[in-house]
């Protein structure tokens, strides 16, 4: 639910990044923070486990801009990716605007990546959300592993498996590198935006 | 998908003008920062700031907070109900000289004060309890 | 860069007697004092022992999961208003409550509990406990 502050002429929304279990989410917002440390204000807030490990969630603000005259407050979260931490995670989900979903390109993570995608749409749905009309990104993180000869999925497969219904913007991603972050980040803000200003109209 | 899905972006279920705003935030202004606490926020419970005051000697990050403060609330609130309880008390935090003081203004807003030892617990109590039915009857 | 495997061990390790006397303390100064159901979690949230009283059915993997995020999300809003930690975490409801004590780094004992026991004698038990508990690594 993103909030327009008539007084001050800010907004602030809010965008999740969801996924499975060490699927890249965290290292997305690693490489955001790293990336532009000269407009964010404040420290990334992370609530991790000792094994480093999301327990509750990542959080980034972000201020980018003025949008029709507002200064737009974006606000970056992660969810826990463990299966356990669903009561935690469906939490997180409270009041989003858009979201992006990290799949982990390895050929082994594949039936993780289709769970996560499919737990995101129910978790949403609590909140009478549909995934469908949620603005929504698809990144597939870790292409950097092909040079390690680790075998990973072709795009072609991860769009089949997890977009063939969904059918939004999809990146190739390396949260590592940073191949496709900025990318990936700037789609999912511009499509929230423009919701956001559908209805603002 | 039915039509019981909320559109793609949804703003938040109440709207503040400009007016209420200014109601809001002298309230917090006259009836928590004159009585000597610390900072006030007013935040919704997707934990974005709807309203801030403070003594001018504050620096936290108060966006961290708000995010945080909704999140403690909302775990809090779920803990509740899996021992099958409506809500639990009011949320309270003591630290060694700043504490936190929450309280649910209605479903939409909580009300999160930041105050030191200056202040006693009894004290802030009463006022931010005038201060929330103020905030209510803004509406 | 090669990523890890999914699975993470804890830091710790607990024999079977470790956590045999673990959970006799949870039963004799806990349970046997009028607790519902305590649970000793570590900081990720799983459960290392639990006891009851037999009469409960609550989802103590989500109560475990949420309580360690909880404590982690207290703790940072501490951090950021320049506080070491905040006091005990201890939440009133009409008929449960639930009270949090950190054992050490790495454990929260959880202790829920109804009007038959008082705050007072569960603080006091759930010190001696914790003492105990502590005891067993000594």
């Amino acid at each position: 639910m993103a909030f327009v502050n008539m007084k001050t002429k800010e907004v602030q929304a809010k965008i999740v990044y969801y996924g499975p279990g060490r699927g890249g989410k965290t290292t997305n917002l690693e490489y955001i923070y790293s990336k532009f440390r000269d407009r964010i204000k404040s420290d990334m807030v992370s609530i991790k486990t000792h094994g480093d490990r999301t327990l509750f969630f990542d959080f980034l603000p972000f201020d980018i801009g003025k949008i029709m005259g507002y200064d737009v407050k974006v606000q970056l979260y992660t969810v826990p990716g463990q299966v356990k931490y669903d009561a935690t995670r469906r939490l997180v989900l409270k009041g989003v605007d858009g979201m992006v979903f990290v799949g982990d390109s390895q050929v082994e993570q594949r039936k993780k990546n289709i769970l996560s995608l499919k737990n995101l749409q129910e978790n949403l749905a609590s909140y009478k959300k549909s995934i469908f009309k949620v603005p929504l990104v698809l990144q597939y993180n870790k292409r950097d592993l092909e040079k390690e000869g680790v075998p990973l999925l072709p795009v072609e497969t991860l769009e089949k498996d997890l977009n063939s219904q969904l059918k939004v913007p999809s990146f190739s991603a390396s949260a590592v590198t940073g191949e496709n972050v900025v990318p990936t980040m700037k789609k999912i803000i511009s499509l929230t935006m423009t919701s956001l200003q559908n209805v603002m109209k | 998908m039915g039509s019981n899905y909320d559109d793609n972006v949804t703003f938040t279920d109440y709207t503040l003008g400009q007016e209420q705003l200014e109601r809001i935030e002298h309230v917090l202004s006259e009836d928590l920062v004159r009585s000597g606490v610390h900072s006030v926020l007013l935040i919704d419970m997707a934990g974005n700031i709807i309203a801030k005051c403070d003594n001018g000697n504050c620096d936290h990050d108060l966006y961290s907070l708000a995010a945080l403060a909704s999140a403690n609330f909302a775990a809090v609130d779920t803990m509740a109900k899996i021992v099958g309880e409506e809500e639990f008390s009011l949320l309270f935090h003591k630290g060694q000289s700043e504490s936190i003081h929450f309280s649910k203004v209605n479903n939409e807003f909580l009300l999160i004060t930041i105050f030191g030892k200056e202040v006693s617990l009894g004290l802030l109590r009463l006022k931010v309890t005038e201060a929330v039915e103020k905030i209510n009857s803004v509406w």
